[in-house]
Protein backbone atom coordinates (compact mmCIF):
# COMPACT_ATOMS: atom_id res chain seq x y z
CA UNK A 1 0.00 0.00 0.00
CA UNK A 2 2.39 2.58 0.92
CA UNK A 3 4.71 1.54 -2.09
CA UNK A 4 1.96 2.15 -4.31
CA UNK A 5 1.69 5.26 -2.99
CA UNK A 6 5.40 6.28 -3.28
CA UNK A 7 5.68 4.93 -6.87
CA UNK A 8 2.71 7.63 -7.80
CA UNK A 9 4.07 10.52 -6.00
CA UNK A 10 7.27 9.42 -7.73
CA UNK A 11 5.36 9.69 -11.13
CA UNK A 12 3.40 12.58 -10.55
CA UNK A 13 7.10 14.33 -9.58
CA UNK A 14 8.84 13.51 -12.86
CA UNK A 15 5.95 14.73 -14.76
CA UNK A 16 5.62 17.97 -13.03
CA UNK A 17 8.90 17.96 -13.64
CA UNK A 18 8.92 16.99 -17.49
CA UNK A 19 6.22 19.40 -17.51
CA UNK A 20 8.39 22.36 -16.37
CA UNK A 21 11.55 21.65 -18.40
CA UNK A 22 9.16 21.78 -21.66
CA UNK A 23 8.10 25.46 -20.12
CA UNK A 24 11.45 26.79 -19.37
CA UNK A 25 12.67 25.57 -22.66
CA UNK A 26 10.00 27.04 -24.85
CA UNK A 27 10.36 30.10 -22.49
CA UNK A 28 14.29 30.80 -22.82
CA UNK A 29 13.84 29.34 -26.77
CA UNK A 30 11.40 32.23 -27.28
CA UNK A 31 8.50 29.98 -28.69
CA UNK A 32 6.41 31.18 -25.74
CA UNK A 33 6.91 35.30 -25.75
CA UNK A 34 6.86 37.75 -22.56
CA UNK A 35 3.18 37.81 -22.87
CA UNK A 36 2.54 34.15 -22.53
CA UNK A 37 5.59 34.00 -20.32
CA UNK A 38 3.52 36.41 -17.91
CA UNK A 39 0.33 34.98 -18.27
CA UNK A 40 1.69 31.66 -16.85
CA UNK A 41 3.15 33.15 -14.03
CA UNK A 42 -0.77 34.24 -13.11
CA UNK A 43 -1.77 30.80 -13.81
CA UNK A 44 0.43 29.71 -11.48
CA UNK A 45 -1.17 32.28 -8.98
CA UNK A 46 -4.05 31.45 -9.88
CA UNK A 47 -3.66 27.65 -8.98
CA UNK A 48 -2.55 28.29 -5.88
CA UNK A 49 -5.13 30.27 -5.07
CA UNK A 50 -7.88 28.10 -6.14
CA UNK A 51 -6.07 24.98 -4.51
CA UNK A 52 -6.19 26.84 -1.25
CA UNK A 53 -9.40 28.12 -1.20
CA UNK A 54 -10.52 24.59 -2.22
CA UNK A 55 -8.92 23.38 1.67
CA UNK A 56 -11.88 25.49 3.17
CA UNK A 57 -14.29 25.50 1.38
CA UNK A 58 -14.25 22.22 -0.83
CA UNK A 59 -12.89 20.23 1.73
CA UNK A 60 -13.80 21.87 5.09
CA UNK A 61 -17.10 22.75 3.82
CA UNK A 62 -16.68 26.64 4.96
CA UNK A 63 -17.93 29.14 2.30
CA UNK A 64 -14.91 31.79 2.12
CA UNK A 65 -16.00 35.02 0.54
CA UNK A 66 -12.79 36.88 1.35
CA UNK A 67 -10.35 34.72 -0.12
CA UNK A 68 -8.71 38.18 -2.31
CA UNK A 69 -8.60 39.70 1.43
CA UNK A 70 -6.04 37.29 2.50
CA UNK A 71 -3.48 37.51 -0.88
CA UNK A 72 -4.27 41.42 -0.49
CA UNK A 73 -2.79 41.08 2.91
CA UNK A 74 0.22 39.09 1.76
CA UNK A 75 0.60 40.48 -1.83
CA UNK A 76 1.18 44.31 0.72
CA UNK A 77 3.47 42.46 3.30
CA UNK A 78 5.46 41.38 0.64
CA UNK A 79 5.83 44.38 -1.22
CA UNK A 80 6.64 45.93 1.65
CA UNK A 81 9.37 44.07 2.76
CA UNK A 82 10.66 43.69 -0.88
CA UNK A 83 10.61 47.42 -1.07
CA UNK A 84 12.95 47.87 1.86
CA UNK A 85 14.96 44.90 2.04
CA UNK A 86 18.58 44.99 0.41
CA UNK A 87 18.70 41.11 0.71
CA UNK A 88 19.53 39.31 -2.61
CA UNK A 89 16.57 38.79 -5.03
CA UNK A 90 15.90 34.81 -4.91
CA UNK A 91 16.26 35.15 -0.25
CA UNK A 92 14.13 38.50 -0.77
CA UNK A 93 11.29 37.03 -2.65
CA UNK A 94 11.35 33.74 -0.41
CA UNK A 95 11.05 35.78 2.65
CA UNK A 96 8.46 38.21 1.44
CA UNK A 97 6.79 34.83 0.74
CA UNK A 98 6.77 33.56 4.54
CA UNK A 99 6.59 36.67 5.64
CA UNK A 100 3.13 37.88 3.59
CA UNK A 101 1.49 34.04 4.25
CA UNK A 102 2.45 34.25 8.15
CA UNK A 103 1.00 37.90 8.17
CA UNK A 104 -2.45 36.33 6.26
CA UNK A 105 -2.45 33.36 8.40
CA UNK A 106 -2.78 36.06 11.79
CA UNK A 107 -5.42 37.61 10.07
CA UNK A 108 -7.62 34.02 9.14
CA UNK A 109 -6.90 33.52 12.83
CA UNK A 110 -7.97 36.34 14.53
CA UNK A 111 -11.35 36.44 12.23
CA UNK A 112 -11.24 32.48 12.77
CA UNK A 113 -11.31 32.34 16.21
CA UNK A 114 -14.86 33.86 17.12
CA UNK A 115 -16.04 32.11 13.72
CA UNK A 116 -15.38 28.64 13.82
CA UNK A 117 -15.73 27.69 17.38
CA UNK A 118 -19.70 28.02 16.47
CA UNK A 119 -21.30 25.19 14.39
CA UNK A 120 -22.70 26.59 11.31
CA UNK A 121 -21.93 29.63 8.42
CA UNK A 122 -20.76 32.31 10.16
CA UNK A 123 -16.98 32.56 8.17
CA UNK A 124 -19.00 33.47 5.16
CA UNK A 125 -20.20 36.46 6.40
CA UNK A 126 -17.05 37.17 8.77
CA UNK A 127 -14.70 36.66 5.77
CA UNK A 128 -17.25 38.84 3.14
CA UNK A 129 -16.72 41.87 5.50
CA UNK A 130 -13.02 40.83 5.69
CA UNK A 131 -12.27 41.20 1.96
CA UNK A 132 -13.78 44.91 2.38
CA UNK A 133 -12.51 45.83 5.11
CA UNK A 134 -9.26 45.18 4.19
CA UNK A 135 -9.68 46.97 0.44
CA UNK A 136 -10.86 50.15 2.80
CA UNK A 137 -7.78 50.08 4.86
CA UNK A 138 -5.82 49.64 2.46
CA UNK A 139 -7.37 53.00 0.57
CA UNK A 140 -7.15 54.70 3.34
CA UNK A 141 -3.62 53.76 5.36
CA UNK A 142 -1.05 55.85 4.49
CA UNK A 143 2.26 53.46 4.96
CA UNK A 144 -0.13 51.02 2.06
CA UNK A 145 0.39 53.87 -0.43
CA UNK A 146 -3.69 55.17 -0.02
CA UNK A 147 -6.27 54.85 -3.44
CA UNK A 148 -2.61 55.03 -5.68
CA UNK A 149 -1.49 51.81 -4.41
CA UNK A 150 2.42 50.75 -4.37
CA UNK A 151 4.90 51.24 -7.09
CA UNK A 152 8.03 50.14 -8.65
CA UNK A 153 8.21 46.73 -6.33
CA UNK A 154 11.26 44.67 -7.36
CA UNK A 155 9.94 41.90 -10.17
CA UNK A 156 11.75 39.72 -8.19
CA UNK A 157 8.90 36.50 -9.45
CA UNK A 158 10.18 34.47 -12.13
CA UNK A 159 8.10 31.36 -13.82
CA UNK A 160 10.54 28.91 -11.75
CA UNK A 161 9.60 30.56 -8.70
CA UNK A 162 5.89 30.76 -9.32
CA UNK A 163 6.30 27.20 -10.81
CA UNK A 164 7.93 25.41 -7.94
CA UNK A 165 5.92 27.20 -5.12
CA UNK A 166 2.68 26.29 -7.15
CA UNK A 167 3.76 22.92 -7.34
CA UNK A 168 5.12 22.65 -3.65
CA UNK A 169 1.46 24.51 -2.62
CA UNK A 170 -0.36 21.38 -4.45
CA UNK A 171 1.89 18.82 -2.73
CA UNK A 172 1.43 20.17 0.73
CA UNK A 173 -2.44 20.44 0.46
CA UNK A 174 -3.00 17.11 -1.05
CA UNK A 175 -0.81 15.52 1.29
CA UNK A 176 -2.32 17.26 4.58
CA UNK A 177 -5.49 15.73 2.97
CA UNK A 178 -4.74 12.60 2.22
CA UNK A 179 -3.45 12.25 6.22
CA UNK A 180 -5.36 11.49 9.23
CA UNK A 181 -5.70 15.38 9.74
CA UNK A 182 -7.20 15.51 6.28
CA UNK A 183 -9.71 13.00 6.93
CA UNK A 184 -10.90 14.77 9.73
CA UNK A 185 -11.34 17.60 7.94
CA UNK A 186 -13.54 16.06 5.39
CA UNK A 187 -15.68 13.71 8.40
CA UNK A 188 -16.71 17.98 9.96
CA UNK A 189 -17.82 18.78 6.30
CA UNK A 190 -19.89 15.81 6.11
CA UNK A 191 -21.04 16.08 9.65
CA UNK A 192 -19.70 18.55 12.64
CA UNK A 193 -21.73 16.64 15.46
CA UNK A 194 -21.02 13.25 14.53
CA UNK A 195 -17.14 14.15 13.96
CA UNK A 196 -17.26 15.87 17.56
CA UNK A 197 -18.55 12.82 19.65
CA UNK A 198 -15.96 10.38 16.99
CA UNK A 199 -13.50 12.57 19.56
CA UNK A 200 -12.28 14.96 16.35
CA UNK A 201 -11.51 18.27 18.09
CA UNK A 202 -13.55 20.34 15.53
CA UNK A 203 -12.71 23.95 16.56
CA UNK A 204 -8.78 23.01 15.95
CA UNK A 205 -9.40 21.35 12.86
CA UNK A 206 -11.31 24.29 11.54
CA UNK A 207 -8.78 26.23 12.69
CA UNK A 208 -6.05 24.46 11.20
CA UNK A 209 -7.48 24.30 7.35
CA UNK A 210 -8.75 28.04 7.43
CA UNK A 211 -5.60 29.25 8.46
CA UNK A 212 -3.66 26.80 5.95
CA UNK A 213 -6.15 28.07 3.46
CA UNK A 214 -5.13 31.41 4.03
CA UNK A 215 -1.45 31.36 4.18
CA UNK A 216 -1.02 30.31 0.94
CA UNK A 217 -3.37 32.80 -0.08
CA UNK A 218 -0.87 35.22 0.96
CA UNK A 219 1.81 33.53 -0.72
CA UNK A 220 0.06 33.92 -3.98
CA UNK A 221 -0.12 37.41 -3.17
CA UNK A 222 3.83 38.13 -2.51
CA UNK A 223 4.07 36.06 -5.81
CA UNK A 224 1.41 38.62 -7.66
CA UNK A 225 3.12 41.34 -5.92
CA UNK A 226 6.20 40.95 -6.93
CA UNK A 227 5.30 39.91 -10.61
CA UNK A 228 3.22 43.01 -11.49
CA UNK A 229 5.24 45.79 -9.75
CA UNK A 230 2.02 47.87 -8.74
CA UNK A 231 -0.31 47.59 -6.25
CA UNK A 232 -3.69 48.85 -6.03
CA UNK A 233 -6.48 47.83 -3.74
CA UNK A 234 -9.01 48.37 -5.93
CA UNK A 235 -7.58 45.04 -7.35
CA UNK A 236 -8.93 43.18 -4.30
CA UNK A 237 -12.32 43.61 -4.57
CA UNK A 238 -15.01 41.16 -4.07
CA UNK A 239 -15.32 40.11 -7.67
CA UNK A 240 -11.66 38.58 -7.40
CA UNK A 241 -12.66 36.69 -4.20
CA UNK A 242 -15.77 35.28 -6.63
CA UNK A 243 -13.63 34.75 -9.56
CA UNK A 244 -11.80 32.47 -7.11
CA UNK A 245 -14.40 30.71 -5.93
CA UNK A 246 -15.73 30.46 -9.31
CA UNK A 247 -12.11 28.10 -10.07
CA UNK A 248 -13.34 26.13 -6.92
CA UNK A 249 -16.85 25.64 -7.91
CA UNK A 250 -16.46 25.01 -11.31
CA UNK A 251 -13.30 22.57 -11.09
CA UNK A 252 -15.38 20.50 -8.06
CA UNK A 253 -15.40 21.48 -4.53
CA UNK A 254 -12.98 18.99 -3.30
CA UNK A 255 -10.87 18.19 -6.36
CA UNK A 256 -7.49 19.83 -6.14
CA UNK A 257 -7.02 18.42 -9.53
CA UNK A 258 -10.35 20.10 -10.40
CA UNK A 259 -8.94 23.59 -9.11
CA UNK A 260 -5.98 23.35 -11.06
CA UNK A 261 -7.79 22.57 -14.48
CA UNK A 262 -10.19 25.36 -13.18
CA UNK A 263 -7.88 28.07 -12.47
CA UNK A 264 -5.59 27.20 -15.75
CA UNK A 265 -8.76 27.71 -18.14
CA UNK A 266 -10.25 30.61 -16.46
CA UNK A 267 -6.56 32.92 -16.25
CA UNK A 268 -6.10 32.06 -20.13
CA UNK A 269 -9.88 32.47 -20.77
CA UNK A 270 -10.01 36.17 -20.43
CA UNK A 271 -6.74 36.56 -21.86
CA UNK A 272 -8.33 34.67 -25.14
CA UNK A 273 -11.41 37.13 -25.28
CA UNK A 274 -9.79 40.05 -24.46
CA UNK A 275 -11.20 41.51 -27.52
CA UNK A 276 -15.00 40.96 -25.68
CA UNK A 277 -13.46 41.83 -22.48
CA UNK A 278 -16.23 44.09 -21.31
CA UNK A 279 -18.21 41.01 -21.40
CA UNK A 280 -16.22 38.74 -19.47
CA UNK A 281 -18.52 38.86 -16.14
CA UNK A 282 -21.10 38.09 -18.02
CA UNK A 283 -19.52 35.03 -19.74
CA UNK A 284 -17.95 33.58 -16.13
CA UNK A 285 -21.68 33.93 -15.10
CA UNK A 286 -23.04 32.09 -18.04
CA UNK A 287 -20.45 29.13 -17.55
CA UNK A 288 -21.31 28.92 -14.06
CA UNK A 289 -24.61 28.76 -14.84
CA UNK A 290 -23.81 26.08 -17.21
CA UNK A 291 -22.19 24.34 -14.74
CA UNK A 292 -24.50 24.14 -11.85
CA UNK A 293 -27.50 22.78 -14.72
CA UNK A 294 -25.20 20.21 -16.16
CA UNK A 295 -22.65 19.53 -13.27
CA UNK A 296 -23.47 20.70 -10.22
CA UNK A 297 -20.44 19.04 -8.47
CA UNK A 298 -17.91 20.71 -10.64
CA UNK A 299 -16.24 19.59 -13.75
CA UNK A 300 -14.33 16.56 -11.48
CA UNK A 301 -16.53 16.34 -8.69
CA UNK A 302 -14.52 15.04 -5.89
CA UNK A 303 -12.53 12.90 -8.28
CA UNK A 304 -8.76 13.63 -8.40
CA UNK A 305 -7.15 13.24 -12.00
CA UNK A 306 -4.58 10.62 -11.57
CA UNK A 307 -2.23 8.62 -13.95
CA UNK A 308 -2.73 5.29 -12.04
CA UNK A 309 -6.18 6.06 -11.85
CA UNK A 310 -6.39 6.52 -15.70
CA UNK A 311 -4.31 3.06 -16.34
CA UNK A 312 -6.56 1.41 -13.98
CA UNK A 313 -9.55 2.36 -16.18
CA UNK A 314 -7.43 1.63 -19.42
CA UNK A 315 -6.61 -1.64 -18.08
CA UNK A 316 -10.21 -2.15 -17.32
CA UNK A 317 -11.87 -1.36 -19.98
CA UNK A 318 -9.46 -3.42 -22.62
CA UNK A 319 -9.93 -6.31 -19.95
CA UNK A 320 -14.00 -5.62 -20.82
CA UNK A 321 -13.19 -5.31 -24.46
CA UNK A 322 -11.36 -8.82 -24.94
CA UNK A 323 -13.75 -10.46 -22.27
CA UNK A 324 -16.14 -9.00 -25.23
CA UNK A 325 -14.45 -10.65 -28.03
CA UNK A 326 -13.77 -13.80 -26.74
CA UNK A 327 -17.56 -14.00 -26.21
CA UNK A 328 -18.13 -13.51 -29.53
CA UNK B 1 -20.56 -4.16 40.22
CA UNK B 2 -18.89 -0.66 40.69
CA UNK B 3 -20.46 2.00 39.46
CA UNK B 4 -19.74 3.74 36.15
CA UNK B 5 -21.46 7.05 35.42
CA UNK B 6 -23.45 9.10 37.96
CA UNK B 7 -25.37 11.90 37.01
CA UNK B 8 -26.78 14.64 39.93
CA UNK B 9 -29.18 17.54 39.81
CA UNK B 10 -28.72 18.22 35.84
CA UNK B 11 -30.21 21.18 34.69
CA UNK B 12 -30.04 22.09 30.94
CA UNK B 13 -31.43 25.25 29.54
CA UNK B 14 -32.12 26.19 26.03
CA UNK B 15 -31.99 30.04 26.44
CA UNK B 16 -34.38 30.63 28.86
CA UNK B 17 -36.64 26.97 28.19
CA UNK B 18 -35.71 24.83 31.35
CA UNK B 19 -35.60 21.59 29.26
CA UNK B 20 -34.29 19.34 32.13
CA UNK B 21 -34.87 20.08 35.66
CA UNK B 22 -32.97 18.44 37.76
CA UNK B 23 -32.40 14.80 36.87
CA UNK B 24 -30.47 12.64 38.86
CA UNK B 25 -29.69 8.52 37.64
CA UNK B 26 -26.35 6.25 37.46
CA UNK B 27 -24.89 3.59 35.36
CA UNK B 28 -23.19 0.56 36.77
CA UNK B 29 -20.69 -1.32 34.99
CA UNK B 30 -21.56 -3.89 32.61
CA UNK B 31 -25.36 -2.88 32.55
CA UNK B 32 -27.90 -1.66 29.96
CA UNK B 33 -29.69 1.21 31.58
CA UNK B 34 -32.68 2.87 29.14
CA UNK B 35 -34.09 6.35 29.83
CA UNK B 36 -37.49 5.99 28.37
CA UNK B 37 -40.23 8.85 27.40
CA UNK B 38 -42.28 11.04 25.13
CA UNK B 39 -40.76 13.20 22.48
CA UNK B 40 -39.64 16.41 23.77
CA UNK B 41 -38.70 14.63 27.26
CA UNK B 42 -35.42 15.53 26.81
CA UNK B 43 -33.68 12.06 26.90
CA UNK B 44 -31.05 13.54 23.93
CA UNK B 45 -30.36 16.32 26.11
CA UNK B 46 -29.28 14.06 28.89
CA UNK B 47 -27.29 12.30 26.41
CA UNK B 48 -25.65 15.35 24.75
CA UNK B 49 -24.87 16.74 28.06
CA UNK B 50 -23.00 13.64 28.85
CA UNK B 51 -21.17 13.14 25.75
CA UNK B 52 -19.70 17.32 25.82
CA UNK B 53 -21.77 18.34 22.73
CA UNK B 54 -23.83 20.69 25.15
CA UNK B 55 -22.97 22.76 28.70
CA UNK B 56 -25.33 22.09 31.11
CA UNK B 57 -26.08 25.28 33.45
CA UNK B 58 -25.88 23.37 36.56
CA UNK B 59 -25.47 19.21 38.18
CA UNK B 60 -22.71 17.04 38.31
CA UNK B 61 -21.43 14.16 35.54
CA UNK B 62 -19.55 12.02 37.21
CA UNK B 63 -17.70 9.06 35.25
CA UNK B 64 -15.52 6.77 37.18
CA UNK B 65 -14.69 9.39 39.60
CA UNK B 66 -14.32 11.99 37.11
CA UNK B 67 -16.40 15.37 36.57
CA UNK B 68 -17.19 15.13 32.43
CA UNK B 69 -18.31 18.62 32.92
CA UNK B 70 -15.20 20.18 32.40
CA UNK B 71 -14.19 18.27 29.45
CA UNK B 72 -14.73 19.29 25.55
CA UNK B 73 -16.58 16.35 24.08
CA UNK B 74 -13.82 15.09 22.05
CA UNK B 75 -11.75 14.53 25.52
CA UNK B 76 -14.28 12.55 26.69
CA UNK B 77 -14.56 10.10 24.01
CA UNK B 78 -10.52 9.77 24.64
CA UNK B 79 -11.69 8.87 28.58
CA UNK B 80 -14.11 6.13 27.16
CA UNK B 81 -17.56 7.74 26.31
CA UNK B 82 -18.88 7.15 22.95
CA UNK B 83 -22.13 8.15 21.84
CA UNK B 84 -24.01 6.65 18.59
CA UNK B 85 -25.83 10.16 17.70
CA UNK B 86 -29.64 10.34 16.74
CA UNK B 87 -30.25 9.51 13.19
CA UNK B 88 -27.38 7.81 12.73
CA UNK B 89 -25.16 11.03 11.31
CA UNK B 90 -22.46 8.67 9.26
CA UNK B 91 -20.15 10.28 7.30
CA UNK B 92 -21.74 9.43 3.62
CA UNK B 93 -19.06 10.66 1.50
CA UNK B 94 -16.35 8.36 3.31
CA UNK B 95 -16.41 4.27 2.71
CA UNK B 96 -18.00 2.20 5.35
CA UNK B 97 -13.88 1.33 5.92
CA UNK B 98 -12.72 5.06 6.45
CA UNK B 99 -16.35 6.19 8.83
CA UNK B 100 -14.65 2.91 11.10
CA UNK B 101 -11.26 4.78 10.76
CA UNK B 102 -12.94 8.29 12.17
CA UNK B 103 -14.44 6.45 14.92
CA UNK B 104 -11.01 5.37 16.24
CA UNK B 105 -9.44 8.63 15.71
CA UNK B 106 -9.05 9.07 19.31
CA UNK B 107 -6.62 6.23 19.42
CA UNK B 108 -2.78 6.14 19.33
CA UNK B 109 -3.07 2.44 18.65
CA UNK B 110 -3.26 2.40 14.90
CA UNK B 111 -1.34 -1.75 15.19
CA UNK B 112 -5.10 -2.82 16.77
CA UNK B 113 -6.99 -1.50 14.29
CA UNK B 114 -7.45 -4.54 12.07
CA UNK B 115 -7.71 -7.29 15.20
CA UNK B 116 -10.79 -4.51 16.36
CA UNK B 117 -12.22 -4.83 12.66
CA UNK B 118 -12.69 -8.42 12.95
CA UNK B 119 -14.24 -7.81 16.27
CA UNK B 120 -16.62 -5.62 14.75
CA UNK B 121 -17.59 -7.12 11.67
CA UNK B 122 -18.22 -10.54 13.99
CA UNK B 123 -21.19 -8.30 15.45
CA UNK B 124 -21.89 -6.85 12.37
CA UNK B 125 -21.03 -8.96 9.55
CA UNK B 126 -23.53 -6.81 6.78
CA UNK B 127 -20.99 -4.65 7.25
CA UNK B 128 -17.73 -6.47 6.19
CA UNK B 129 -19.10 -6.92 2.71
CA UNK B 130 -19.58 -2.98 2.35
CA UNK B 131 -15.86 -2.09 3.74
CA UNK B 132 -15.52 -0.32 0.53
CA UNK B 133 -18.39 1.05 -0.21
CA UNK B 134 -19.66 5.02 0.08
CA UNK B 135 -21.48 4.94 3.77
CA UNK B 136 -24.45 7.26 2.40
CA UNK B 137 -25.32 4.37 -0.22
CA UNK B 138 -26.20 2.14 2.97
CA UNK B 139 -29.48 1.25 3.60
CA UNK B 140 -30.74 2.94 6.64
CA UNK B 141 -30.50 -0.13 8.93
CA UNK B 142 -27.19 -0.71 7.82
CA UNK B 143 -26.11 2.77 8.64
CA UNK B 144 -27.20 2.43 11.96
CA UNK B 145 -25.01 -0.46 12.26
CA UNK B 146 -22.24 1.30 10.98
CA UNK B 147 -22.48 4.09 13.60
CA UNK B 148 -22.33 1.84 16.52
CA UNK B 149 -19.25 0.55 14.69
CA UNK B 150 -18.00 3.78 14.70
CA UNK B 151 -18.67 4.43 18.30
CA UNK B 152 -16.81 0.63 19.32
CA UNK B 153 -14.17 2.10 17.26
CA UNK B 154 -13.08 4.38 20.04
CA UNK B 155 -12.83 1.16 22.38
CA UNK B 156 -15.52 2.92 24.61
CA UNK B 157 -15.72 1.75 28.70
CA UNK B 158 -19.14 3.02 27.95
CA UNK B 159 -21.94 3.47 25.07
CA UNK B 160 -24.16 6.26 24.58
CA UNK B 161 -27.02 4.94 22.13
CA UNK B 162 -29.52 7.59 20.86
CA UNK B 163 -32.81 5.93 19.70
CA UNK B 164 -31.07 3.71 17.82
CA UNK B 165 -34.32 2.48 16.54
CA UNK B 166 -35.64 5.70 15.14
CA UNK B 167 -36.77 4.97 11.56
CA UNK B 168 -36.34 1.67 10.87
CA UNK B 169 -38.54 -1.23 9.90
CA UNK B 170 -39.53 -3.95 12.93
CA UNK B 171 -37.50 -6.53 12.02
CA UNK B 172 -34.05 -4.45 11.47
CA UNK B 173 -35.08 -3.10 15.32
CA UNK B 174 -35.00 -6.18 16.33
CA UNK B 175 -31.48 -6.90 14.90
CA UNK B 176 -30.17 -3.41 16.28
CA UNK B 177 -31.32 -4.87 19.92
CA UNK B 178 -29.69 -7.76 18.90
CA UNK B 179 -26.88 -6.55 18.59
CA UNK B 180 -26.54 -4.06 21.29
CA UNK B 181 -27.32 -7.10 23.94
CA UNK B 182 -24.62 -8.82 22.19
CA UNK B 183 -21.99 -6.04 22.66
CA UNK B 184 -23.06 -5.62 26.24
CA UNK B 185 -22.61 -9.27 26.71
CA UNK B 186 -18.68 -8.93 26.18
CA UNK B 187 -19.11 -6.39 29.00
CA UNK B 188 -19.83 -3.23 27.59
CA UNK B 189 -22.01 -0.54 29.63
CA UNK B 190 -24.90 0.81 27.61
CA UNK B 191 -27.15 3.91 28.35
CA UNK B 192 -30.01 3.41 25.84
CA UNK B 193 -32.44 6.58 24.92
CA UNK B 194 -35.78 5.24 23.54
CA UNK B 195 -38.87 5.62 22.41
CA UNK B 196 -39.28 2.40 21.77
CA UNK B 197 -40.00 1.32 25.41
CA UNK B 198 -41.14 -2.04 24.68
CA UNK B 199 -37.86 -3.28 22.83
CA UNK B 200 -35.57 -1.06 25.10
CA UNK B 201 -37.29 -2.62 28.54
CA UNK B 202 -37.09 -5.93 26.88
CA UNK B 203 -33.00 -5.65 26.94
CA UNK B 204 -32.54 -3.24 29.83
CA UNK B 205 -32.05 -4.34 33.08
CA UNK B 206 -33.20 -0.91 34.58
CA UNK B 207 -34.92 2.18 33.45
CA UNK B 208 -35.78 5.35 34.48
CA UNK B 209 -38.79 7.64 32.94
CA UNK B 210 -38.33 10.71 31.66
CA UNK B 211 -41.18 13.24 31.64
CA UNK B 212 -41.01 16.78 30.77
CA UNK B 213 -37.32 17.24 31.92
CA UNK B 214 -37.82 14.92 35.42
CA UNK B 215 -37.59 11.30 36.19
CA UNK B 216 -40.93 9.87 36.58
CA UNK B 217 -40.22 6.80 37.58
CA UNK B 218 -37.50 4.37 37.57
CA UNK B 219 -36.51 0.76 38.82
CA UNK B 220 -36.04 -2.57 37.55
CA UNK B 221 -37.03 -2.83 33.57
CA UNK B 222 -39.38 -6.01 33.76
CA UNK B 223 -41.44 -4.83 36.62
CA UNK B 224 -41.52 -1.16 34.92
CA UNK B 225 -42.85 -3.22 31.83
CA UNK B 226 -45.80 -4.47 34.10
CA UNK B 227 -46.67 -1.22 35.61
CA UNK B 228 -49.94 0.15 34.39
CA UNK B 229 -48.95 3.41 34.02
CA UNK B 230 -46.12 2.70 32.14
CA UNK B 231 -48.09 0.13 30.08
CA UNK B 232 -50.89 2.74 29.19
CA UNK B 233 -48.88 5.85 28.31
CA UNK B 234 -45.53 4.14 26.69
CA UNK B 235 -46.67 0.40 25.67
CA UNK B 236 -49.77 1.24 24.42
CA UNK B 237 -52.11 -0.08 26.98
Amino acid sequence: MMKKKGKSYLINFALVAVLFVVLQVLISSGVINRYYNGILMLVGINVILAVSLNLATGFLGQLVLGHAGFMAVGAYTAALFTLNSSLPEGLALVVGMVLGGLVAAVFSAVIGIPALRLRGDYIAILTLGFGEIIRVLLNSLEFTGGAKGLNGIPAYTTFPSVFIVAALTVYIIYAFINSRHGRAVIAIREDEIAAESAGIHTTYYKMLAFILSAFFAGVAGALYANYIGVLAPAKFDFNYSVEILLMVVMGGMGSITGSIVAAVVLTFLPELLRGFSDYRMLIYSAILIAIMLFKPTGLLGQQEFSLAGLAKRGKRWFAKRKKGKEGA
Amino acid sequence: MSEMLRVKDLHVYYDAIHAIKGVSFDVQEGEIVTLIGANGAGKTTILQAISGLLKPKEGEIDFLGENLLALPAHTIVRRGVAQVPEGRRIFSQLTVQENLEMGAFSRKDTRNFSKDYEMIFEHLPRLKERRKQMAGTLSGGEQQMLAIGRALMSKPKMLLLDEPSMGLSPILVQEIFHIIENVNKTGMTVLLVEQNAKMALKIASRAYVLETGKIAMSGDAGELAKDPKVQEAYLGG
